[in-house]
């Protein structure tokens, strides 16, 4: 029992115990702890098992930069992949280790440790290749993982998303990030301070480091400043275009219920204070339980009064770690310093003297020893001697790595090598970010709280203010890295010893350097090829050592090996967080006609009929099913009366004096001498000569223009005319407003349709004469008013009912009403789509699937023969006189004829799997005909009438007889009644 | 998410807006004058410049405007107006 909670110090709560269990240990903790500093105060050393190689683990960081500490909460709320450094402990906590079974202790999986000579680099690529990946994938991944997903009781957090903007938005609350932030918000600017931290302060040691109280006297006011926002428990994850900085806020206060809130904060200008991670020096076995970054300890320490052992070896090459050896000794600790210098600072020295720490310099550690804790290192000095220290603590430090991370996802700054600091620094981002303190590797507090004051001045001026006066704080942390000496790893004396330099993907010095025999010696693909930096912590504790390794074994400098891409998250972020309320009804909103309610009382299936319109698929009665509702709704169609709502139905109203022009170059026919009070029916496409939408266009009067777009190509078809307007003739003088949802659609169709209207008494002329085929006629039906289109889309005659759509209601009672006695019977689109197939009539999505032109689809004769243009007319021609062999549309009759044919079943020749010569685009069982027919498009179909072709699903192959696509009403007599 | 300043309502968010692409001429207006390969390169052909390029946004969720500006497709600094004279 070495590691132990001091009596004293801390930034946590002695008067509120907590209770929780780890692998089924009953532990005790105090609020605000973290989960693993509650660990570390019981003693327990082992957290958990690498998740490749199932190694004994421990706690090596302190916060987002611990490699492995990764658990399952178990209650309350379950929760996979928790990361014991930043979860807070909580009264009857129930934790339980990962990569492990039984338990962290006893783990069946760790025999695997016994083959990683045979888990090299790569290994997973290489082995299992053969015959497929998948048939191992399932083993590989349940040995591998990361916790497995609880139950039905998992917790699913509660997230909102919510914007911010703000003058200054600072991240970080050190030293430099809280000088800003007050600098910022004495000035009047507004400011938001975001801050990850058990408390602000950032890495001022606890006790000592702030004798004043600086840090919390700056919380304070920056908390009474009108227009600064403080966000502590937030982490800024991403930085996007144009300063939008993601931040994930944790149990937001003054938020009960709410878990996670989702911040995308604008700011004018942006400080990084994030602080700097500290990297580890690599040694053999260095991965045991127990081994840990000396700033971790000091957290520990300082934070939350924890000592993680009481005979402590401190291996560094930096002075920085001298302040953890005096806080190690000052905690009761016997502790040695490794310093790999030959030199260091004299004032460093003098100062372990005087705490009785011993000093090895010129010196390295070569290996632990103990497997689920430490219990010695062997430690070599400058001349070859090899002693070996019985230890229960080694505090490692390697230098530090600036977290510039949001300057780096800004894809403007470069990063640099800092040759003192033996790290990397940004160089610059864009000019409203700014990079201040230890994220910039400024690394003494005074100095970073300067920085932050002055980057914060800097912002101001570009804002226009004038920068409050700062007095200088009294902060001390006497020993700091100025001079660092790169150990990127010390080899190994034995060959069979392995050192892990990056712990989340148990990656070692010989996977890097089979890695780069083997040619992989960039290092994004090294990065993919060893995984390092793909684990946990994102190569947070050792990817610089990766890059430091990679230089010393190919000879290239550390610039030139350049590091990887920064992307965000910063840190893991639940999806739920990004989605929050948005769920995809709320984000994609449905959009219903003002009939829907009707649809739903009359026991509709509603149907998405495109851009997320709701539309009935089908009415079932009691007993029905979809095919049997559909075939009764088309035969009422086809024998008496149907209605159905086309309120989806694009709609633009067109006006001005060039709307002649702009019909004639959107459409391939002539429109220019469409007269008042008639429809045209239009096929249009896109400057490529394929088919983008079909409709009818209808002149209401001299000045107005009525212009219809299928349902799902409303947003394109009216992209494509804006364009045409105001960027390819901004000349010309039309107006163009979208109506779609201003009226409300009723289609009146079928033999006994007239009928209908007619008991309908309408105050207008509706005979035959009056009112022809692509006729049209406006008035009232009662009191409300109505515009009605002569068109079809089924085959029989139609009367589209147009009305305001607060009409649409009382419009269609008063058809259902008057229709009884005719036996008319609401359609859904299951029906609509029967009716079609059977007319020949094409469809977007179906016949017109950006493949096809005009010829193809039968439309040939629509094209003028006399505009000298129109939109995909160069283009249509340019096709077809290069390859003349088009798919063409047929109609298709199964040899077997209640065979239906799936939609987009591919047709090739003699059904063998070869090459596609066509596909089924609609199949539907025809209520005139009693048999499957179906629509297809066919290489030279028109040619192929009565040919036997087949198609192919799966392994069966299906013949089929090409027939003409009209299947009724080929004389259009009926549509024109 | 981009803020882009649409010339009627000034500066808005990427959402509010859809991108049109790059700002290629306006459509000839005799495309059979044009050779093939020449009209082809007018539908198909696209700078794809890393750097500063010219594209066009709509307000579509806004005032309707469709507009021209300049972005670095690296910094995305955005520039008011265009650099290439065949862009309106
Ligand atoms: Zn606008």
């Amino acid at each position: 029992m070495t590691a132990i909670r001091l009596s004293s110090g801390g930034v946590i709560d002695r008067t509120r115990p907590l209770s929780f269990s780890f692998d089924g240990l009953s532990l005790g903790g105090f609020a605000g702890d973290t989960l693993a500093s509650a660990l570390l105060a019981n003693d327990v050393m082992l957290v958990g098992r690498s998740f490749k190689l199932h190694r004994p683990r421990g706690l090596f960081g302190a916060g987002y930069d611990d490699p492995g500490s990764m658990v399952e909460r178990l209650g309350p709320r379950p929760a996979t992949n928790q990361l014991a450094t930043t979860t807070m402990l909580e009264e009857g906590g129930v934790y339980r280790s990962v990569s492990t079974w039984p338990s962290a202790r006893r783990d069946v999986g760790a025999v695997v440790q016994l083959f990683a000579r045979l888990l090299p680099a790569g290994f997973y690529y290489k082995t299992f290749m053969w015959p497929t990946w998948h048939l191992f994938e399932p083993f590989i991944r349940g040995a591998a993982g990361l916790g497995r997903v609880p139950g039905v009781d998992a917790w699913e957090p509660v997230g909102e998303s919510r914007f911010g903007s703000c003058d200054l938005l600072v991240v970080g609350a050190g030293p430099a990030g809280l000088a800003a932030a007050l600098v910022a918000g004495r000035s009047g600017a507004s400011v938001i301070l975001v801050d990850d931290g058990a408390a602000p302060g950032g890495r001022l040691p606890g006790d000592g480091g702030d004798p004043e109280g600086w840090t919390s006297a700056c919380w304070r006011e920056l908390a009474t400043l009108p227009k600064v926002r403080l966000l502590p428990a937030a982490t800024a994850w991403g930085y996007h275009e144009h300063n939008l900085v993601s931040v994930l806020e944790r149990a937001p206060r003054g938020a009960p219920g709410l878990d996670l809130r989702n911040w995308k904060i604008r700011a004018r200008q942006v400080i990084v204070a994030a602080g700097a991670f500290e990297r580890p020096i690599p040694f053999a076995d260095s991965d045991r339980p127990g081994v840990m970054l000396a700033s971790a300890v000091r957290t520990w320490l300082g934070r939350f009064a924890v000592r993680p052992g009481g005979q402590a070896v401190v291996f560094t090459n930096n002075a920085s770690a001298y302040g953890t050896a005096l806080a190690l000794a000052d905690a009761g600790a016997a502790v040695t310093l490794v310093d790999a210098r030959t030199e260091p600072e004299p004032q460093a020295v003098a100062a372990l003297a005087s705490a009785g720490v011993t000093l090895a310099r010129a010196s390295l550690v070569t290996k632990a020893h103990g497997r689920s804790r430490v219990e010695a290192v062997d430690v070599i000095d400058d001349g070859g001697q090899v002693r070996r220290l019985p230890c229960d603590l080694v505090a490692v430090s390697g230098g530090w790595n600036p977290a510039f991370h949001l300057a780096s996802q800004t894809r403007q700054a470069r990063s640099i090598w800092h040759d003192e600091l033996a790290t990397f620094v940004a160089d610059h981002g864009p000019a409203s970010f700014r990079l201040a303190g230890a994220a910039r590797a400024e690394f003494e507090p005074v100095s970073c709280a300067l920085d932050g004051a002055l980057a914060a001045g800097e912002a101001l001026a570009t804002l226009g203010l004038r920068a409050h006066a700062f007095e200088t704080p009294h902060l001390s942390e006497p020993f700091v890295a100025r001079r660092v000496e790169p150990v990127w790893f010390v080899p190994p004396r034995r060959k069979a010893d392995k050192v892990f330099v990056d712990l989340a993907g148990d990656v070692t010095t010989d996977d890097v350097g089979l890695a780069l025999r083997e040619g992989f010696d960039s290092m994004e693909l090294l990065k993919r090829y060893t995984t390092a930096g793909m684990g946990v912590d994102q190569g947070k504790s050792g990817n610089v050592n990766v890059i430091g390794i990679v230089g010393a074994l190919t000879g290239a400098t550390t610039q030139t090996v350049g590091t990887t891409t920064f992307r965000p998250p910063f840190v893991p972020v639940e999806f739920g967080a990004i989605a929050g309320q948005r769920n995809k009804a709320r984000l994609y909103p449905w959009r219903h006609t003002p009939l829907t309610d009707w649809h739903i009382a009359r026991g509709a299936v509603m149907y998405e009929a495109g851009l997320r319109w709701q539309r009935p698929g089908y009415y079932p009665l009691p007993g029905e099913n979809w095919s049997a509702a559909a075939a009764r709704e088309a035969r009422a169609v086809r024998q008496a009366a149907g209605v159905y709502d086309g309120t989806p139905l694009g709609k633009f109203q067109l006006k001005g004096r060039d709307v002649p022009r702009l019909l004639d170059l959107l459409y391939i026919s002539d429109f220019s001498k469409l007269g008042p009070r008639r429809g045209k029916y239009g096929v249009m496409l896109s400057d490529d000569g394929l088919i983008m939408d079909d409709g009818v266009v209808f002149r209401l009067d001299e000045q107005r223009w009525l212009l219809h777009s299928s349902t799902g190509a409303a947003d394109r078809v009216h992209q494509h005319i804006e364009q045409v307007l105001q960027v390819h003739h901004p000349e010309w003088q039309v107006s163009l407003i979208p109506v779609t949802s201003q009226w409300a659609n009723a289609t009146l169709c079928g033999p006994m349709a007239r009928e209908v209207l007619a008991a309908l008494q309408p105050d207008f002329d509706i005979t035959r004469e009056a009112l022809p085929f692509m006729g049209m006629a406006e008035g009232m039906i009662g009191d409300i008013p109505v515009r009605l289109f002569r068109v079809s889309w089924t085959g029989e005659a139609s009367f589209e009912l147009n009305t305001p759509a607060r009409h649409a209601a009382a419009l269609w009672d008063k058809i259902m009403a008057a229709g009884a006695a005719f036996g008319i019977t609401p359609v859904g689109s299951e029906a609509n789509h029967i009716l079609r197939v059977e007319a020949g009539y094409i469809s977007t999505g179906h016949e017109v699937d950006g493949t096809s032109d005009a010829f193809d689809l039968g439309l040939g004769p629509l094209v003028s023969r006399t505009k000298p243009d129109f939109i995909g007319k160069r283009s249509m021609e340019l096709r077809r006189r290069v390859d003349p062999e088009r798919f063409e549309l047929v109609g298709l009759l199964p040899t077997e004829p209640s065979r239906r044919v799936p939609e987009g079943a591919p047709i090739t020749p003699a059904g063998d799997r070869v090459d596609q010569e066509g596909f089924v685009s609609a199949c539907v069982s025809s209520v005139v005909h009693d048999r499957i027919i179906a629509l297809g498009l066919l290489r030279n179909g028109r040619s192929r009438m009565g040919e036997t072709v087949h198609a192919r699903v799966r392994d069966e192959v299906i013949p089929m007889t090409v027939v003409d696509p009209v299947f009724h009403d080929a004389d259009r007599a009926r549509v024109k009644s | 998410m981009l803020m882009l300043a649409c010339p009627w309502c000034g500066e808005r968010p990427e959402g509010e807006f859809i991108c049109l692409g790059e700002a290629v001429r306006p459509r000839p207006l005799d495309p059979s004058a044009l050779g093939d390969a020449e009209w082809a390169a007018y539908v198909s052909d696209r700078r794809n410049i890393r750097g500063r390029h010219d594209e066009r946004w709509w307000h579509v969720r806004g005032c309707n405007t469709i507009f021209t500006i300049g972005r670095d497709t690296v910094t995305h600094q955005v520039f008011a107006g265009t650099q290439d004279e065949a862009a309106p």
